[in-house]
């Protein structure tokens, strides 16, 4: 049995949102008191899980839920609380959601994929070499290669992306953006989103928009009109912020870590593994997010989680587990297996998870093959950060190759 | 419900050269599939027909899940 833990709940998060550190903390949690008593920016007090394995187990087990955030003052690091969609969702509704997407992003389909997705980096990075020896990374490839991949998939002219890039800000915002303007820009992703829809109406496309309008339209009980707004705005905005933040946060990584950029540009065939340390490595989230709730009273940690109450898994804090991988601080490109959790687990796995692998795989391809001498042009602790997200990223990547 | 003889049968199995161990299907069709260790397996051979079992299959990322109606 471990210590009992401490009476008062501890502020959180703890990760500096400047970086990609994994706060101290975390260790020591993980050593002494795994199941532990947090406070949150907004919300109720809730559990905070630390270890591999509680984590895993929370996201896995059904005795732990998301549909009962409705109605609950879920613990969280921005002001609105998300009342809709996939991950307010258990199964058999969430599954029964979640399959009219899910084939569209298996690994089958995306890989076939890969050519445009490689001719896309490629011809970015034409472009930037084009205009001399040095760079903004964030700007000239990482954002817009996942906005043209999941544009091209979705359905969604990239010439818009202007404007529903800055409403996506809204979903991934914490404190970048005050309450109204977030309510304002989903609203506007949300009529956006409505307006495609009404378009494949009137003609038919074999994009994801044009599959779900039909197997809607087929079966009306399937899916609500709004439910299905929602499902393809929410896979525009995840499709995108997440991967464009990944890709500047794996290359910062590879260049301040000594030889491991290098390690890359020698051998190219490690890309794929080095893609699966990378999301171990990286703890992408400022915080723990997504509070599950326990159905019923459940041992875990060392203590009695009660029918009702949240628990936040961190995933970053699981993937450097010591009980779980060996060396966990060190970035390793030839482990046998890496059963991260960079992806969640369970009902909720990302559902995109097969893309994002195959433009962060496609993405260091690239990199390495046109820009094998790229290193950083400012010095590591100057390059500027974003804050008051739910993800840790770069504001600009200065380069030069 | 339909008794155990009566109706047609699943044949269900999971590919673990294709499972990622997600854990997607095991914690959606509890009852059909568990997880123990790094891939998925199904609680048995043959099931009796349930959308669960289908709607986890049509979830797998990997297709790892096959359903053969018997
Ligand atoms: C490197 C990039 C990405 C990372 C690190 C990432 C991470 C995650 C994680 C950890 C979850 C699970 C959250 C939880 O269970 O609490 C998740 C869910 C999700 N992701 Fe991703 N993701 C990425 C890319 C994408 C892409 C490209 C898409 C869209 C095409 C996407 C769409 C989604 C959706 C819709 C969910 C909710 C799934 C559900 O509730 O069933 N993600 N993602
Ligand atoms: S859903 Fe597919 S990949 Fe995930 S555990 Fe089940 S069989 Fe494996």
């Amino acid at each position: 049995m471990t210590a009992p833990p401490e009476a008062s709940a501890r502020t959180y998060p703890f990760n500096n949102p400047a970086g990609l550190d994994l706060d101290p903390l975390y260790a020591q949690l993980r050593a002494t008191e795994p199941l532990s008593r947090v406070r949150l920016p907004y919300g109720e007090e809730a559990w905070l899980a630390t270890r591999y394995e509680d984590v895993k187990f929370i996201l896995g087990d059904p005795r732990f839920g998301r549909a009962a955030v409705i109605g609950r003052d879920e613990p969280r690091t921005h002001p609105r609380q998300q009342d809709s969609g996939l991950l307010t969702m258990d199964p058999p509704n969430h599954t029964r959601l979640r399959k009219l997407v899910a084939k569209a992003f298996t690994n089958r389909r995306v890989e076939t994929l890969r050519p445009r997705v490689t001719e896309i980096a490629d011809g970015l990075l034409r472009d930037m070499k084009d205009l001399g020896d040095r760079g903004d990374l964030v700007e000239g490839f990482a954002t817009p290669l996942p906005i043209m991949v999941i544009c091209e998939l979705l359905g969604v002219p990239f010439t818009d992306r202007h404007n529903f890039q800055v409403w996506s800000e809204a979903i991934i915002s914490t404190t970048s953006l005050p309450l109204e303007t977030i309510m304002e820009y989903m609203g506007a992703l949300h009529a956006y989103m409505a307006g495609l829809v009404a378009q494949r109406r009137e003609q038919e496309t074999d994009d994801l928009i044009g599959a779900l309008v039909r197997a809607r339209d087929e079966d009306n009980d399937r899916l609500t009109e709004q439910e299905m707004v929602e499902l393809l705005a929410g896979l525009l905005a995840a499709g995108h912020e997440t991967t464009v933040t990944q890709i500047p946060n794996f290359v910062y990584v590879l260049l301040t870590n000594p030889g491991k950029w290098r390690e890359l540009v020698a051998d190219p065939t490690l890309i794929p593994n080095a893609v699966e340390e990378l999301m171990r490595y990286v703890p992408l989230g400022t915080a723990a997010a997504f509070a599950r709730y326990a159905s019923e009273d459940t041992e875990l940690g060392g203590v009695l989680v009660k029918a009702g109450e949240p628990v936040l898994g961190s995933l970053g804090s699981a993937n450097r587990d010591e009980r779980f991988f060996k060396d966990p601080d060190t970035l390793i490109f030839t482990r046998e297996t890496n059963p991260h959790i960079g992806f969640g687990h369970g009902p909720h796995h990302c559902v995109g998870a097969q893309l994002a692998r195959l433009e962060l795989q496609v993405a260091l391809g690239a990199l390495t093959r046109n820009l094998p001498d790229l290193e950083l042009a400012v010095p590591a602790d100057e390059v500027p950060w974003k804050t008051g997200m739910l993800v840790r990223g770069l504001k600009e990547l200065p380069v030069r190759w | 419900m339909v008794g155990p003889q009566s109706g047609p049968q699943w044949r269900v199995t999971v590919d673990p050269s294709r499972c990622i161990g997600s854990g997607l299907c095991a914690a959606s069709a509890p009852r059909h599939f568990t997880l123990q260790g790094p891939y998925a397996t199904a609680v048995g051979d043959l099931m009796e027909p349930d959308e669960e079992i289908s709607d986890a299959a049509e979830c797998c990322p990997t297709e790892a899940i096959t359903v053969e109606e018997l």
